[in-house]
């Protein structure tokens, strides 16, 4: 059993930069997990462009220890996610949901591919079109030319 | 036909330039409220001053009020402080929630630099803060006769917020009520 946790347990205490305090930590091990999973997830309001995982801030250590009691309660992963996005909408969420208003986001970078595919290959198609064979009068009048140099 | 198309990349660069220039002017620590034109969330806090009543969500409601997130540690509440004080003078209803503070400490900054609150309410925790999706200090909440949440402000609140959204937003809202 030991043996079995060591791993998961080095790597949680080895994970760089964290500011998950240990007085914050849950003593269950697989909901301590599942707390750190999620909350790598969640931005800080406060810092914006750190997950409340790696933030210092004072409300990210709230936000954390809430997330941490949710899960204590019973919440599942989405229904603790929900008790946040419902008070700071899906700001919280470091990767926003796919829905109508994020369809270009999600979906734009692909979109360009796309279209940079389908001009590639319309001009390649293009450049592949053998030009029509000469006529034996044309023939000739190359053949004039270059023997005229 | 043919020479219109070299001028595609720069109707899309026009686009690019449009689209930038204008998430230069938007500030990305304003985040919109989720409880726009919603009630507000139930909650109830002690005074911060010994003595007096505390305030709860039930307080916010009968006419149009200004609710305001403040702390004695943040410099921009200190700032703003002058702005409540002459608006409490005017009349306008502010009550004041001492966010992530410590009671004695929130009292003392009103007893010597003035009271502009109706009440104060105890939120040491933060947990009514989080409640209100607040982010930090000052915010102040447009709640309506019914208790409903109609406009947020993130920062103090200045002659010119007043005058330009705040004021003009009462007055509607007084007379809706």
């Amino acid at each position: 059993m030991i043996r079995r946790l060591a791993l998961p347990l080095l790597l949680v205490l080895a994970h760089p930069a964290a500011a998950v305090l240990p007085a914050e930590q849950l003593p269950d091990a697989a909901q301590e997990a599942r707390a750190r999973a999620l909350s790598r997830g969640l931005r800080c309001v406060v810092c914006q462009n750190q997950s409340i995982d790696d933030s210092d801030a004072t409300l990210a250590h709230d936000l954390r220890v809430i997330l941490r009691e949710r899960i204590r309660a019973g919440a599942t992963d989405a229904q603790a996610r929900d008790f946040l996005v419902a008070r700071y909408g899906n700001y919280v969420l470091l990767k926003p949901p796919l829905e109508p208003a994020t369809w270009a986001l999600w979906l734009g970078p692909a979109a360009v591919v796309a279209a940079g595919a389908a001009a590639a290959a319309a001009l390649f198609r293009r450049r592949a079109d053998a030009p029509d064979p000469l006529t034996p009068a044309e023939t000739a009048r190359v053949d004039a030319l270059l023997d005229d140099e | 036909m043919k020479r219109l198309i070299f001028l595609a990349p720069l109707a899309v660069l026009a686009a690019i330039v449009v689209f930038f220039a204008a998430g230069l002017r938007h500030d990305p620590a304003i985040l919109p409220s989720q409880l726009l034109e919603r009630p507000l969330p139930t909650f109830a806090r002690a005074s911060v001053e010994p003595g007096r009543p505390g305030f709860g969500s039930a307080t916010l409601t009968g006419q149009p009020a200004l609710l305001n997130i403040w702390a004695s540690w943040c410099a921009s509440c200190k700032a703003e402080h002058p702005m409540l004080m002459q608006l409490n003078a005017a009349g306008v209803p502010i009550y004041g929630l001492a966010w992530k503070d410590t009671a004695p400490a929130a009292a003392a900054v009103l007893t010597s630099a003035g009271n502009p609150y109706r009440a104060t309410a105890d939120d040491a925790d933060g947990r009514v803060g989080i409640d209100l999706g607040v982010t930090g200090a000052p915010e102040t909440f447009v709640v309506d006769a019914r208790g409903r949440v109609r406009y947020k402000q993130v920062g103090p609140i200045t002659p010119e917020v007043w005058a330009a959204t705040l004021q003009p937003l009462l007055t509607r809202l007084r007379a809706e009520a």
